[in-house]
């Protein structure tokens, strides 16, 4: 039996369930039903039009892929950047005078301002993880109403104890600041 | 009493750039015996084999989290006393509440520069 005539059968159904000779509360009860219906319906034309599946196998994947991609760019990068200023600092072994403090300075910030590949990198894990989760709601959405979505059980799991405590780096606004956490260690 | 400046010293990061950045870091303040673990698992089997007069980890590894680690450490006779500083991006209050619960010495929140890196080291083992 094709979806539209199983759609056709589920409204007629309702009708003529509604049409017979009841009383006036269950008629709207049964007006109310086929309404529910009706929505429901339009509803799932809406969703095949957005074409779910589509969304699932190419575009999720693909952000995905290129996120994966910056963070392989940008780990490559830090490393010839994290080589070059070792090379800096061992070139400052050899100097004497005041260049020596100023090349460990410079080298210092150099070191300093490559921690953002982590941060960046623990971020875009987070977006790709967000994204694994959108897939998996695409694919139970897409298995509620009649579609495979084979792959599409959730896999969201609730994380509890100290597997809660893992959030990765947090938006600026909604992080705790180190000299709060300093406050913190000296409360006793 | 002085730091040894030639104690050895762990990071445990799995990130490889973390590691060396932390591990530059440290032999620009004078420190020289640095060993690296990439997990908690490996760092632990490395203090049982080993001394160490600091531990600077990462929060965020698998399979066995900082965190882990840092219990591990605790409930650990031998180990119980080493000095272990949390560098992460972990930055919520409950994280940081439970590291201290757990008998974390300190806590960097990631990012951080060098001077933040020398404050918490010396609150830890001592001025250097």
């Amino acid at each position: 039996m094709s979806k539209r005539t199983a759609r056709r059968r589920k409204v007629a159904v309702v009708q003529a369930v509604s049409s017979k000779r009841r009383p006036a509360k269950r008629r709207g009860l049964f007006s109310e039903l086929e309404s529910l219906a009706m929505f429901i319906e339009s509803a799932k034309r809406d969703i095949a039009a957005l074409h779910p599946e589509e969304i699932r196998k190419k575009h999720l994947p693909t952000a995905a892929d290129e996120l994966d991609a910056i963070v392989a760019s940008t780990a490559e990068a830090t490393g010839s950047i994290l080589d070059s200023a070792e090379k800096l600092s061992a070139i400052g072994e050899t100097v004497t005078g005041p260049a020596v403090e100023q090349i460990t300075e410079q080298v210092t910030r150099i070191f300093e301002a490559c921690t953002f590949q982590d941060i960046t990198g623990q971020r875009i894990t987070k977006v790709v993880k967000t994204l694994k989760e959108i897939d998996a709601k695409v694919g139970e959405l897409v298995r509620a109403f009649g579609g495979s979505g084979r792959a599409g059980r959730s896999r969201v799991r609730v994380r509890r104890g100290d597997a809660a405590l893992l959030n990765g780096p947090q938006l600026p606004q909604n992080a705790t600041s180190q000299a709060e956490i300093d406050a913190l260690f000296d409360k006793k | 009493m002085a730091v040894d400046m030639k104690m050895n010293v762990l990071i445990v990061d799995d990130y490889k750039t973390m590691l060396r950045i932390v591990g530059n870091l440290l032999k620009q303040l004078g420190f020289s015996n640095i060993d690296e673990a990439t997990d908690g698992a490996t760092a632990l089997e490395k203090m049982r084999q080993k001394n160490y007069g600091l531990v600077i980890s990462d929060w965020n590894m698998e399979p066995m989290t900082g965190l882990q680690l840092l219990k591990e450490v605790r409930s650990d006779i031998k180990l119980k006393a080493v000095p272990f500083i949390m560098v992460t991006a972990e930055s919520k209050t409950e994280n940081v509440v439970a590291a201290k619960q757990a008998g974390v010495n300190n806590y960097i929140v990631k990012p951080f520069n060098a001077a933040t890196l020398k404050e918490k080291i010396s609150s830890v083992i001592g001025a250097f």
